[in-house]
């Protein structure tokens, strides 16, 4: 089986990429609100094994930045401070998993502080904002994709194979939600909820509203498959011998749906995501200081962060493999889901 | 940089028009500069202006008797050429210039400085400058004794009454007259006015307005003022605003050429123009007159008050948690992170921009958690382990410390200021979130439902004097911020605050109020009920090309002298 052989290559990327996430305490070598307040704007620290003298290092390393005089944000290298990374290094405290307190990271540097992604504008570490971030985002995308697809399936399937009024009622109900600005639904949820909300409070409120507001699409979609489904020879053959309509659904329809539901999972993944970093971008997500990718990315609304510190775009580049698995496994789903139609 | 003094020439040979000579470089006449605004100005009419964008405009139209050197901070002679002060200090005795026309070509006289101050002091024309002509409730007197004499009469000895005139633009009579008699003059002077209906006494008089993009002004062919070489001013003969709405914006149409000045920039637009300036002057003209600050809400626990908020307010109303917190917050990473080094720490409402009324007494400490951590166990704050492994401040009551900071949020600055003092306080157990806000809503709960724990906010001194800050110092202030508008002073401090800056109005001399301002500045900082944080430089931009750039760090700070601001030679052909 070809199909499910590359299906397993992209989950095996996802997993790997998200349990870096996962373990970002490890990954990441700081933490992510530590502010370093003699070094903002940091540009990152480039990987040497090669020193001045022309001599190789078995152990990579890095050169300590230096201000330029008389500049705020211009750094240079000064090769005369060399920075050898080292592997397993006990750092700050944190807790692996939320409850197991270590101090163990996958690297660091002794004495001084390393930065291999830069620094932001409070001299905070990029990576471990990257890592830690993610926690948030994916975290935020995953339960948003599942609350809106077990709405949506719910939906479609009352929708789909009860029929008559009850799917007019409800799809008209999801055309209603589809045609809601929901941007300005929640600038003004936002107004009412007091004043400051706890960064906890934000992420659920984030996850709340993207799961109440996307379930209208994924709803129309399995009703379109349930009713599909429902005229199937060997649904109607069932019927005829007297299965009763919850035997139905749970036996013959929703099995047929599965596949769709797994392809559309793998891409709500994703756009979860985005959202939620539309959301931070705009200044409604999670608060400062937790990190989550569209807090980091929310620093390049200012035009001089765009000319003049080309480190922050990364953050973009490196959720890309995120995004990359999900899709790829979303069509990989699909081809799978349906090898006729596709012709494989 | 040079401040170049105004000369004014006792009798000129031409009898008939007195004008005032201006030093400085003697330019070139033509050409257009052009200026970007953050928002179309809401109003060309001074009686009703109150937004920053208005007045910038107005200030170019318009003229005043006597007026402010923003180089030196000092009064100099305007259209009146001289003043005389009795020697009670009651009667200032004012002559007007000979031979001044408005911009439209009518002469000016003693009538239309009467007209003026009529409708200013007329309740019903709702002029915001109505309150400072006004003493303890009684208003200035004005009396005309020839067409170029008046005589201002103040009801009390005030020290600096001339510098009141700074901003009282001359209105016109014959145009204004009728309208303010049928009560329609605050309506009058909206941008859609036709130039022909519309004079001022400023360098530059009202040519078009297009909605939503330009106003353009164009010389005041009847200016009072001349350079050296007796050439008339203005220079230019187009002034003209853009209507940019936001500061990347604007430092993008600097960048590309379509505006020729920039002024009020943040640090970091500053660094991006200086590092690549090719045909542009970046100058950071040094600290100016804005403080940023944060406050807690004091205000009496009204009916509205939640119980939340009146919990915390036990802890704000302790002197000794202000003094701590003011302790704790690192106002050196503020300057360098905030305006990347352009700045002051500030410790004090006088800003080092403003040299003569700054308290040099002023105590400024280092940050100390030392001194910090003492001062909150003295007031019965204890650390104990809160719901995360790090240790949590607790009041006397075992309560976390944990409150919110609101801040607006079109002002990046103090969000990022908002966020370093958050993690100072972290770092002693507090838990502090950052709101940012939009600027209307917050302003309605600081002063109208007081529901807010925290603020960080900034004001701009529209002068160096102390009077311009009136409405911070006194507790009946609307901008008291940490309780505004107060019937009676809620604390003994606040009223020996008052009872200072209400007597240093009518001091007569300098020094003695200096002395009265330093020690309210030195209440102020015993009972921190604003703790200052910094004051930006002012960091303005020209292109090479615009000649006599002088920016000052008082408002408007690269257009204070716009009548001499003219192009090169070669850059005037090129705009033809």
């Amino acid at each position: 089986m070809k199909g499910k052989r590359t299906i397993s290559k992209w989950v095996v990327l996802l997993l790997a990429l998200h349990a870096i996430v996962i373990f970002a305490g490890f990954f990441a070598p700081y933490d992510p609100a530590e502010q370093d307040r003699k070094n903002p704007y940091l540009p990152p620290m480039r990987v040497h094994f090669v020193d001045a003298q022309g001599h190789f290092h078995a152990r990579p390393f890095v050169n300590s930045l230096q201000l330029r005089e008389g500049t705020f944000d211009q750094y240079k290298e000064n090769t005369a401070r060399v920075l050898p990374l080292s592997f397993f290094v006990q750092g700050p405290r944190y807790r692996l998993l939320g409850f197991v307190p270590t101090r163990l990271h996958l690297f660091g540097a002794e004495n001084e502080r390393i930065y291999l992604l830069g620094s932001d504008s409070y001299g905070r570490d990029q990576l471990s904002r990257f890592l830690y971030g993610g926690q948030v985002s994916l975290l935020s995308g995953l339960l948003g994709a599942g609350i809106t697809l077990i709405l949506g399936l719910c939906v479609g399937a009352l929708a789909g194979f009860y029929g008559g009024w009850r799917d007019h009622l409800l799809m008209r109900l999801a055309e209603l939600f589809l045609a809601l600005p929901w941007l300005y639904l929640l600038f003004a949820l936002r107004a009412f909820l007091p004043l400051a909300v706890s960064p906890l409070q934000a992420f659920f409120l984030i996850i709340a509203v993207l799961g109440a507001v996307g379930w209208a699409r994924p709803a129309r979609l399995f009703r379109g498959v349930v009713l599909s489904a429902k005229e199937r020879d060997f649904v109607r053959a069932a019927r005829g011998f007297g299965a009763t309509r919850g035997y139905l659904l749970r036996r013959h329809i929703l099995p047929e749906a599965s596949g769709v539901l797994l392809t559309q999972a793998a891409i709500l993944v994703p756009q979860f995501v985005l959202a939620e970093m539309t959301l931070s971008f705009l200044g409604l997500g999670v608060p400062e200081p937790v990190p989550s990718w569209g807090n980091l990315l929310s620093s390049l609304q200012q035009y001089s962060v765009l000319v003049s510190y080309w480190w922050m775009y990364l953050p973009a580049f490196i959720m890309m493999p995120f995004f990359l698995g999900y899709l790829g496994l979303g069509s990989r789903l699909q081809e799978y889901g349906e090898p006729y139609k596709i012709g494989k | 940089m040079l401040a170049r003094r105004l000369v004014a020439l006792p009798q000129q040979k031409n009898a008939k028009e007195e004008f005032l000579v201006l030093s400085g470089d003697v330019g070139h006449s033509g050409g257009r500069i052009v200026v970007a605004l953050r928002a179309e100005p809401k109003t060309l009419n001074p009686l009703v202006s109150v937004d920053a964008n208005s007045r910038e405009v107005i200030g170019a139209m318009q003229a005043d008797l006597v007026h402010i050197n923003r180089v030196n901070q000092l009064t100099e002679p305007a259209l009146a050429k001289s003043w005389k002060i009795s020697p009670d200090g009651l009667q200032y005795t004012l002559v007007l210039r000979r031979g001044v026309r408005f911009s439209d070509g009518h002469p000016l006289d003693a009538d239309d400085v009467l007209f003026t101050f009529q409708v200013y002091l007329d309740e019903k024309a709702h002029a915001p400058q109505r309150d400072l002509l006004l003493f303890e409730g009684k208003p200035i007197n004005v009396r005309k004794v020839d067409s170029q004499t008046i005589i201002f009469q103040l009801p009390k000895p005030y020290g600096v009454a001339e510098r009141l005139f700074d901003g009282l633009a001359i209105l016109p009579k014959h145009l204004l007259e009728k309208p303010y008699e049928e009560g329609k003059v605050g309506q009058l002077g909206t941008l859609a006015t036709p130039p022909n209906q519309w004079a001022g006494l400023g360098p530059f008089r009202l040519k078009e307005y297009v909605a939503g993009q330009r106003l353009v002004l164009e010389r005041n062919p009847y200016y009072w003022k001349t350079d050296v070489k007796a050439n008339r001013l203005p220079y230019l003969d187009e002034l003209v605003f853009l209507f940019v709405p936001s500061a990347d914006a604007q430092v993008l149409r600097f960048q590309s050429g379509e505006t020729d000045l920039i002024s009020r920039l943040g640090a970091e637009n500053f660094s991006v123009l200086s590092r690549e300036q090719k045909d542009y002057t970046m100058v950071d003209a040094g600290p100016g007159l804005e403080y940023n600050f944060l406050f807690f809400n004091l205000s009496e626990p009204g009916e509205k008050t939640s119980a939340e908020t009146a919990q915390k307010q036990k802890w704000f109303r302790e002197v000794k948690f202000r003094q701590a917190v003011s302790a704790a917050i690192d106002r050196e990473a503020i300057v360098r992170l905030v305006y990347q080094g352009r700045g002051s720490s500030l410790w004090g409402l006088v800003t080092p921009g403003n040299r003569r009324w700054r308290d040099d007494k002023l105590p400024h400490p280092a940050r100390s958690l030392d001194q910090v951590r003492a001062l909150l166990k003295g007031a019965g704050f204890s650390w104990g382990a809160g719901s995360s492994a790090e240790s949590t401040l607790l009041d006397s009551s075992g309560k976390p410390v944990e409150f919110s900071i609101i801040t607006n949020s079109s002002n990046a600055d103090r969000a990022k200021m908002a966020a370093l003092i958050q993690d100072d306080l972290k770092q002693l157990g507090m838990r502090v979130q950052v709101v940012p806000l939009e600027f209307r809503s917050l302003l309605d709960r600081v002063t109208q439902t007081r529901e807010y724990d925290a603020c960080v906010l900034g004001i701009v001194g529209g002068d160096a004097d102390p009077n311009s800050d009136i409405n911070v110092w006194l507790s009946s202030g609307g901008t008291h911020l940490w309780n505004p508008s107060q019937a009676h002073p809620a604390t003994a401090w606040e009223a020996e605050i008052d009872r200072l800056i209400n007597e240093q109005m009518y001091a007569r001399t300098f020094e003695q109020r200096k002395k009265l301002y330093d020690r309210a500045q030195e209440i102020l900082w015993d009972n921190q009920p604003m703790i200052f944080l910094a004051s930006p430089d002012i960091l303005t931009g020209a292109r090479k090309t615009v000649g006599n750039f002088r920016p000052a760090v008082l408002e408007p700070y690269v257009l204070w002298n716009v009548e001499q601001l003219y192009l090169r030679n070669d850059a005037v052909n090129a705009t033809r």
